[in-house]
């Protein structure tokens, strides 16, 4: 870890131009991806602003009948939150699939939105990594990819994005809200939020330089039954190999959204119109063009079956 | 030892300044930086930074002055020489170096001291010392709830703000009503606890510790 | 004390103390935080410096170069050590790689640089500046591929499971060919990582010429001759202290990098230098347990007696590296007369393969309990009549050479009553609960008991108080409280007034910790000692030692009596003594045996498999503290569910490493992996073992629980995965069709 000098931000407008300012700074909330990466010069940063003592951290209201989640407030706090609770299960669920209890007492929400790729090869600091070194290469693509992405990569990169919130915030339509250094505010649409890798993997989100996220906004409550089924060898403390973010209607319509298998939260829209006709003919659609290697094409049956499991309680 | 064979070292006894950048060297036929980070942002320092802090452990108010890159876990253990509290991945990866901040189970590896000015750390020397047992202690005393030991100081912080957790109506992973309070079943507190690895496997046995505590509690 | 013919009746078995499910001695330091690990000795040494390591980052070839000046120059940086600074150290007698010096790269993450300076932090960032510049060369990492050319080679895993090269034993050829029911089926196990949970770590100090490591060493009179070795040392010119180890499985039972590193560091900074490794170098740095590929052939008649057994395992090492002995137990388990035993040997350059908990048997159960499971439902055989059916009171190699004592039938007739077995759908796929598929499956486990000499000293004080030093260690095991259980024995003392002192090499040298060898020899050499000890008191008291009774902290002889303390007078009483064993275990088979017994529920659509019952039976002679045995015995069935269900140290074939480094990636089962589990422990005493009639359990536990588990999904899904571990990847295209 390299040395850095440190402060702590008084207000978000202050924090994003702070940030502007100082050349290699990062935000620190949580810290619990950022320090682990910190830890292997994964991420380098010179100064490091604290946004704990920004005031975001709280669930309210919005006068459309969504919530607006502070970007501060912890996934433990999130996940019990009784509105999200009744109104926003698949949300709580996804929350409650991931990490652990330590972990969720410390992450936060936008902190959430900003984990970084588990693949091994981007931790292992003397393999190549496109998203680690830019142009250096992919020591992933040929090695061991049971856990990495079968849709949406690139020759660059195949890695998946492994946050569980993400996914339902996927499925929610969440939007994300942040200020920039010039104090300018934006809503981005979670759809736009995360990127695929391309050939800058390095770059993950849609976030400029300095830009601090001070909320996500959710709609509306969808209403349905909501579930968020993760799918993983052991049975907790471990990243998904596929979850599913589903909210089902009545009548059999609904949204899906998928974890575990690119580099964002998966969610096709237009394939939803598929899930009245079942898992199967939804999941071909939800993974057209998927390109998995030998080693982890098993996510694609393991979707469709996944899928075809939630669909069969939501009508049971 | 012949002198031949003593290795030849490079000393340094004196503090350097900010060090030479840091950029890579050339690469072919292989050559790797150890840390090959993203590109050196631009204003990278060589020479540590300290911050001063304040913040209570165990009750007491403790003052140190610190390199801010040092971890809660590392101000602990190397600084207060509170060694109760395990590094076993430093990584968030196995839950050895757990502590109760403000109430809270966390993982003292992955924040920095700096960041908790103010704020109260119980450790496990915290919750009791040999000749007087927090009964959680004692409860894994007597249903054997660890082996090597290593693992258990953030076992026992866990289970006991873990309890806390349900009492405040958090809910779990496997909490089947997300609307309804939960409950201390063996479910629940195996997926609550699965935070905290025990490689000796002690679990069956930590499981019985806890749910007594539990249910005296009750 | 020489124990060469069966013990007869002795002090112990009063049971007062031995033999009771007392709480450790050491639990209310260790649940306090309060016992001392290796990194945490503030204590032992002023102004200790941080030690960071450096791995190689490639898995053969050379370091060309290594341009340490940016790290020289970085704050706080005291001494930096290089492998090219350093000429090769001498490679111990227990290490298959050298373990630092020269520019000759032998496995990925091989120790290339300790940076010492005065803080961690400072040490860790001036670790990271260190540029170095590889030659890499082509190397072998795929077993599999090396599998078909590897030579037949024999070996012991030097914590006592071994095996010939090959062995023969009848026609096994012709009997095989012969038999009307025939099974030939090969399995595969994965390199496995030990993941202790506290990192190989310690503390190094010079005085002049001497060294002193405070250290995580399950075996401290290897690790003192290896580290002397290492680096050119009079034995006598070192000293290692570990009192706690934060768990080992075999990877500490050997001199690591830490050590040595520290050693150089310390020497190299005039100061005490304390090194823990990093998490994502342990798995590549240190030892793993090898894969295997085990063939194994079985033939019976209609009848299911087996007429012709063969097992065959292929591991891969280091060129001075040892096989997995993985075919070890199958010479001992079952009868049949024509038998065949081989093991090849690939070289491969992966890091170095050597013991980790039950090696050998682990593995090679997890491939014969299998094979058994598959033979039973050939021959229309329950499982466990199966087994009994084949059961064998003698050396089946050696016929005219008895077990000890063999209760493998009681293990699974018990076993079977206790868990419900009849209550198993032999048919598998047919049970449903929900979601889930459930089903049953079982496995006879067997470990053999090692003898091994071991020594200790008691000492007598003034207050009646004994202390027992040995250098002994507890990983975890409860070497601690057997050994005070086994000294209040013999003294007529309550628990409370023994002192127990381990891990030490200033004290007499001991089994140590491994092949669960641990507690029956280390009390055996407490119970020579605390022999000794008597026979002083009787004499210093004038009593006669033969009808001298030790009870209740009280001497009795005739109608004579005296407090015992009153024989230690003001300089106390020492007595010395260890246990050394003449011919019965090559008159014997000594071996200990279990029945596992497993409910699984796996899920219908994600193929995730859940274990929701355990139950093991053992059968390990005289169980010496039922609670801390206990313990021992569910920690290897958790080990067993990791290795059956998600444990892999998944390879890189390309780049020679193994890629899941951290314990993220490498996953081990947590508190919901494991439901609760039952243990069993027949009532048992094997004379012929010790004087302490015990023989050890703490590997007895793992050995079989992979294979129960597998057959287990088995009988739930029709399913048969030959490749461990089971994950839902290589089910999923078997279950049942979703709707």
């Amino acid at each position: 870890m390299k040395p850095f000098t440190y402060e702590r931000a008084r207000s978000p407008a202050e924090a994003a131009a702070a940030a502007a300012r100082r050349p290699g700074a990062k935000f620190i909330a949580g810290g619990t991806n950022l320090l682990d990466l910190m830890k292997l010069q994964i991420e380098v940063p010179a100064h490091l602003i604290d946004v704990n003592g920004l005031a975001l951290d709280k669930v309210e209201p919005t006068p459309e009948g969504g919530l607006r989640i502070g970007a501060l407030v912890r996934n433990t706090d999130l996940a019990a939150d009784e509105r999200v609770r009744r109104d926003y299960a698949v949300l709580s669920r996804a929350l409650l699939a991931g990490a652990t209890g330590q972990l969720r007492n410390k992450a936060t929400t936008a902190g959430n939105l900003l984990q970084r790729t588990r693949c091994p090869y981007f931790y292992d600091t003397a393999q190549p990594c496109n998203k680690r070194q830019p142009g250096s290469g992919c020591a992933a693509i040929g090695g061991f990819t049971r856990p990495l992405a079968v849709i949406g990569g690139s020759e660059a990169c195949i890695a998946t994005n492994p946050s569980d919130m993400a996914v339902a915030m996927r499925a929610l339509d969440a939007v994300v809200e942040t200020v920039r250094p010039d104090g300018t505010t934006r809503s981005i649409p979670i759809a736009e939020f995360h990127r695929l890798p391309g050939g800058t993997p390095h770059i993950e989100t849609a976030l400029e330089a300095g830009e601090l996220i001070t909320a996500v906004t959710l709609p509306p409550p969808a209403g349905g039954r909501q579930f968020y089924r993760k799918v993983r060898d052991r049975a907790s403390y471990a990243f998904a190999l596929v979850s599913v973010a589903a909210v089902v209607q009545r009548d059999g319509t609904g949204r899906v959204a998928l974890g575990g298998v690119a580099h964002k939260p998966w969610r096709v829209e237009g394939a939803e119109a598929e899930l009245r006709r079942g898992a199967k003919p939804a999941m071909a659609a939800i993974l057209d063009g998927a390109r998995p290697t030998p080693e982890n094409a098993f996510k694609l049956a393991l979707a469709e079956r996944t899928l075809a499991s939630v669909l069969a309680e939501a009508r049971g | 030892m012949p002198a031949s064979d003593t290795p030849s070292v490079t000393r340094r006894s004196a503090m350097a300044g900010a060090a030479a950048s840091a950029a890579a060297a050339s690469l072919p036929p292989v050559a790797l930086a150890q840390a090959p980070s993203a590109a050196a942002p631009a204003g990278a320092l060589e020479a540590p930074v300290t911050a001063t802090l304040s913040l209570t452990v165990n009750g007491e108010a403790q003052s140190l002055e610190l390199d801010t890159r040092t971890t809660l876990l590392d101000a602990l253990r190397e600084h207060l020489h509170l060694t109760g509290t395990k590094k076993g991945c430093d990584h968030g990866q196995c839950g050895a170096c757990t502590v109760i901040l403000d109430g809270k189970r966390v993982y003292s590896c992955l924040t920095l001291a700096v960041m908790h000015e103010g704020d109260a750390v119980t450790t496990i020397e915290g919750l009791g010392r040999p000749d007087s047992l927090h009964p959680m202690q004692a409860a894994f005393v007597k249903h054997d709830g660890y082996q090597c030991g290593y693992c258990t100081p953030g076992q026992i912080c866990a289970s006991v703000a873990m309890l806390e957790e349900i009492k405040a109506g958090i809910p779990s992973h496997v909490t089947a009503d997300l609307t309804a309070a939960a409950q201390t079943t063996a479910e629940e507190i195996r997926e609550r606890m699965s935070g905290n690895i025990c490689r000796c496997g002690a679990y069956s046995n930590i499981l019985d510790a806890i749910t007594e505590v539990a249910e005296r509690q009750a | 004390m020489k124990f060469d013919t069966p013990a007869g009746a002795n002090p112990i078995d009063q049971l007062k103390v031995v033999g009771q499910p007392l709480d450790r001695i050491d639990g209310p330091l260790k649940t306090t935080g309060t016992a001392p690990y290796a990194y945490e000795r503030h204590d032992v040494a002023p102004n200790q410096a941080y030690g960071h390591v450096v791995g190689a980052g490639i898995a053969r070839g050379r370091v060309t170069a290594m341009d340490i000046a940016a790290a020289r120059a970085a704050a706080g940086v005291i001494a930096i050590v290089t492998t090219l600074d350093t000429p090769r150290l001498a490679k111990a007698k227990r290490n298959a790689a050298p373990l630092f010096g020269g520019a000759e790269i032998q496995h990925y993450h091989q120790a290339i640089a300790v940076v010492v300076a005065e803080s961690f932090e400072q040490a860790r960032a001036a670790a990271q500046l260190i540029r170095v510049s590889y030659a890499r060369e082509p190397g072998r990492f795929d077993l599999a591929a090396a599998a078909g050319s590897a030579p037949l080679v024999g070996g012991d895993s030097e914590e006592g499971s071994g095996a010939p090269p090959e062995d023969r034993r009848g026609d096994f050829e012709g009997a095989f060919g012969a038999a009307p029911v025939r099974l030939d089926q090969t399995y595969t196990t994965p390199d496995e990582s030990h993941a202790m949970m506290e990192p190989h770590a310690s503390i190094a100090a010079w005085e002049g010429d001497r060294l002193t490591v405070w250290t995580s060493s399950q075996m401290i009179a290897w690790g003192k001759a290896d580290l002397a070795t290492t680096l050119g040392l009079p034995p006598e010119k070192v000293r290692l202290v570990s009192p706690y180890i934060g768990g080992g499985f075999g990877g500490k039972l050997f001199l690591r990098a830490d050590a040595v590193l520290a050693a150089l560091g310390a020497r190299a900074a005039g100061r005490p230098v304390k090194v823990a490794l990093t998490r994502p170098l342990v798995a590549n740095n240190t030892t793993h347990r090898p894969a295997t590929i085990q063939r194994i052939r079985i033939g019976a008649g209609r009848d299911g007696r087996i007429t012709a057994i063969a097992h065959e395992s292929t591991s891969g090492n280091l060129k001075d590296g040892k096989p997995e002995t993985a075919v070890q137990q199958s010479k001992l388990l079952y009868a049949g007369a024509n038998r065949l035993t081989a093991m090849r040997l690939a070289e491969l350059d992966l890091p170095e393969g050597n013991a980790m908990r039950a090696p050998g048997e682990a593995p090679g159960l997890m491939a014969l309990e299998i094979a058994m499971d598959e033979m039973a439902e050939k021959l229309g055989l329950d499982p466990v009549r199966f087994r009994i059916l084949n059961d064998t009171q003698v050396d089946p190699e050696h016929p005219e050479r008895p077990f000890s004592h063999r209760q493998l039938v009681e293990c699974l007739s018990r076993g079977a009553e206790r868990f419900g077995w009849s209550g198993r759908n032999p048919k598998p796929g047919e049970r449903r609960d929900g979601r889930w598929l459930v089903g049953m499956g079982m496995a006879a486990g067997f470990r053999n008991n090692l003898l091994t000499k071991s020594a200790a000293r008691v000492r007598l004080d003034r207050e009646g108080i004994v202390t027992v030093e040995t250098d002994m260690t507890d990983i975890g095991t409860g070497s601690y409280t057997i050994i005070a259980q086994t000294a209040a024995e013999m003294m007529g003392l309550p628990i409370d007034k023994v002192r127990v002192r381990l891990g030490d090499s200033d004290f007499p040298v001991s089994a140590g910790s491994g092949g669960q060898w641990g507690a029956n020899n280390s009390t055996a050499g407490v119970y020579a000692a605390c022999v000794k000890l008597r026979e002083a008191v009787a004499q210093r008291l004038g009593f006669n030692s033969a009808d001298a009774a030790f009870a209740e902290g009280m001497v009795r002889a005739g109608n004579r009596s005296a407090p015992l303390g009153q024989a230690a007078g003001e300089a106390g009483l020492v007595a010395e003594d260890g246990i050394e064993y003449g011919d019965l275990a090559k008159r014997y088979q000594q071996s200990t045996f279990a029945g596992h017994f497993v409910e699984v529920a796996v899920d219908a659509a994600t193929g995730e498999t859940r274990v929701r019952r355990m139950l093991a039976v053992c059968a390990a002679g005289r169980i010496l503290n039922p609670k801390s045995a206990r313990s021992q015995v569910i920690g290897a069935m958790t080990m067993g569910v990791g290795a059956a269900l998600m444990e892999d140290l998944v390879v890189d074939k390309r780049l020679g490493f193994f890629v899941n480094h951290d314990l993220a990636g490498y996953e081990v089962p947590v508190h919901a992996d494991i439901p609760h589990q039952e243990v069993i422990f027949l009532d048992e005493v094997d004379p012929v073992s010790s004087p302490m009639k015990a023989k050890g359990v703490g590997e007895l536990g793992l050995c079989g629980v992979g294979a129960a588990i597998a057959n287990a999904v088995y009988n739930a899904t029709g399913i048969r995965v030959r490749d461990y571990p089971i994950t839902l990847d290589k089910l999923l295209d078997r279950l049942p069709e979703m709707a």
